[in-house]
């Protein structure tokens, strides 16, 4: 039997991230999504819309906004519940832990909310994945720049080979026990004080 | 071989650096005795900050593992999820929890009270000189007196056919909603009728007075005196003359992990206890505010610090002061011990305001909240004797609330009767059952 499709709003101040999560929902067949960076005027969004489920981010002060509202709307007759199923603690604590919160009319299947939390709790990691390589794919270029800088000065300096120059760092680097970044952030700090 | 586990490191590292939300560790079994403290940035955390701080938690051999938060709404679920062990949470949350109101109630308790003090409601310097032409108020008025000007205040706009004003709270749960309510219903303002009241998150509240898009709000310090020195509010009345013995923050807990953890908990009460002593002493104010204005803490200018732990306001743009003794109170007069006759009260003011019914349940619910045995186990003879427990609050001259009502937790529904000012229909649904 065919379901109506769920109406559901995204809360996320982060518009790279909400368009991921917008993404996973439509290519889940989801047709009713709204996503809102902001909460400001989410009352009256969530008056007209009547969302099914709502999933916010959780670093988002305004949390505590929204519970206000739901404790308004309580006695309006659309109770809302955070998260569907609180036996499966399992997939709620992989929720809070990636950053996700969600709020869910009350009554709604488990079995069709469940997907939605998933897909979000894996896109909001997939996020933050996606951040931590950008990261760290940033410092090691500019630990490789600084590698770089740190041969020139040294073969400018003592005039060896760039192999050389690379060996010298390398060996200094274990002998010190560091990582060979360090060790050139040193010489090129050196330089810096020493050459004028 | 060594190419390798250089790698893994390195990565481990960034990880471990780069993390915004760092992976909670569960803490777990006894032994380890690290707890992680969740915590909003407000002065009155500064018991778990303190006890973190200057060795009083070392000295327990408790690791304090403190984490910052954004929201009551977070705290309440990431204690409810296992990512904190304790937490700093509004005083009304645990019975809320109990009582099976809010989004997502899970079983919380709490052993000890974080202090009392520090809320204060201000209104914007426009409605206030509003107030000042309709009421001849001078710096020196009274909180009732306040509350009295801007009645007058609302019920002209409302006869000029204005809308409501828009007034903002810090959550729904919590003792600056009923402290906000207590005063206006005391100046014949009705909270649900005449104004409008909303939540906006503390660290906004005086931005959101600037722009405009709130008259006034309650809230915890230090955001009345950032307001009041910006130039955008008046402070119109401090929780000391609402009601003195209020309690403000309370540290929450897992009924679970409380009792898995029973010489941690008691380790833990002993490590707050001291340290909210040292907090109270004012030699230790200096310290204690450095620490807090630090950005992983409060993160606010040191000096506004300084004078709200010394209670000494600047309650308007024009720099009138004003010294509220005891403004704040973290240890003297038993304020750490969690007094079931306040949760009943707090209670009494969630039935009074239409957030649940009074009933013979939702009464055990509330008491069972508040653990004063968990208190006496870790500091037996330096608690309050047990047979004040259910004593009437606001008796004494000293701890009077500003209507002069007195609570008797025996007489609940007779207290929420008394009002003048309450929720339209109470509802009492079950005590009919019972």
């Amino acid at each position: 039997m065919p379901h109506r499709d769920l109406t559901i709003l995204v809360i996320d101040e982060n518009a790279i991230r909400a368009s991921i999560i917008e993404e996973g929902l439509r290519e889940a067949g989801h047709g009713n999504v709204t996503v809102i960076h902001e909460v400001h005027g989410v009352a009256r969004i969530i008056e007209t819309l009547q969302p099914d489920v709502i999933v916010i981010d959780i670093e988002n002060p305004n949390r505590d906004m929204m519970e206000h509202l739901f404790q308004l709307t309580r006695t309006v007759g659309r109770p809302i519940a955070m998260f569907v199923d609180r036996s499966d603690t399992a997939s709620i604590e992989a929720a809070v832990e990636a950053g996700v919160s969600a709020y869910v009319i009350d009554g709604l299947r488990k079995e069709r909310v469940k997907p939605i939390l998933d897909m979000a709790v894996s896109r909001f990691n997939a996020f933050s994945r996606l951040q931590r390589e950008l990261a760290e794919a940033k410092s090691a270029l500019e630990e490789r720049k600084l590698v770089e800088r740190a041969k020139g000065i040294l073969m400018k300096m003592r005039g060896l080979s760039e192999e050389e120059a690379f060996a010298l760092l390398r060996q200094t680097a274990m002998n010190e026990k560091k990582k060979i970044s360090e060790i050139a952030q040193s010489v090129v700090t050196a330089a810096g004080l020493l050459i004028r | 071989m060594n190419a390798l586990t250089n790698i893994d490191e390195s990565k481990a590292n960034k990880l471990a650096a780069g993390e915004a939300l760092p992976a909670p560790a569960i803490a777990g079994h006894e032994g380890s005795r690290t707890v992680r403290a969740g915590f909003i940035p407000l002065v009155d955390a500064a018991v778990l900050i303190a006890a973190a701080e200057f060795g009083f938690a070392q000295k327990e051999g408790i690791t304090l593992d403190l984490v910052k938060d954004v929201s009551w709404a977070n705290v309440r679920d990431r204690l409810a999820f296992r990512q904190f062990d304790v937490a700093h949470m509004l005083s009304p949350m645990p019975l809320a929890a109990m009582l099976g109101l809010g989004s997502n109630p899970s079983p919380t308790i709490t052993p000890f009270s974080l202090g009392r003090g520090g809320n204060a409601i201000t209104l914007s310097s426009r409605l206030y000189a509003e107030m000042q032409k309709e009421g001849d108020l001078d710096t020196g008025a009274t909180a009732l007196a306040n509350a009295q000007a801007l009645a007058t205040v609302i019920r002209r706009a409302r006869a000029d056919g204005r809308p409501p004003l828009t007034l903002g709270v810090t959550y729904p749960f919590s003792s600056h909603n009923y402290e906000f309510r207590y005063w206006l219903a005391a100046g014949g303002i009705d909270p649900d009728r005449d104004v409008k009241l909303v939540v906006v998150p503390p660290p906004m509240t005086s931005d959101a007075l600037a722009a405009g898009a709130i008259e006034g709000f309650c809230v915890g310090a230090p955001w009345n005196m950032v307001a009041s020195e910006r130039g955008v509010g008046r402070i119109v009345a401090t929780k000391q003359d609402i009601w003195p013995s209020a309690p403000e923050k309370v540290l929450g807990m897992r009924p679970d992990w409380a009792d898995a953890n029973p010489e941690t908990v008691s380790r833990l009460i002993v490590a707050l206890a001291a340290a909210a002593r040292w907090c109270d002493a004012a030699e230790n104010r200096a310290a204690l505010a450095e620490v807090l204005s630090e950005p992983r803490y409060v993160a606010a200018p040191v000096d506004i610090l300084r004078r709200v732990l010394a209670g000494r306001f600047t309650i308007d743009p024009e720099g009138n002061q004003r010294v509220v003794d005891d403004y704040f109170v973290f240890h003297t007069g038993f304020a750490n011990f969690p007094r079931p006759s306040q949760a009943l009260w707090i209670y009494s003011q969630m039935v009074r305001w239409g957030q649940t019914a009074l009933s013979a349940d939702g009464l055990e619910a509330c008491t069972s909240a508040y653990r004063p045995d968990l208190y006496r186990r870790a500091l037996g003879r330096l608690a309050p004797p047990a047979m004040d427990d259910f004593a009437a609050e606001g008796a004494m001259s000293d701890d009077r609330f500003m209507d002069g009502h007195i609570f008797d937790p025996k007489l609940i529904r007779d207290y929420v009767e008394a009002f003048p000012v309450k929720a339209t229909s109470l509802p009492h649904a079950s005590l009919d059952d019972i």
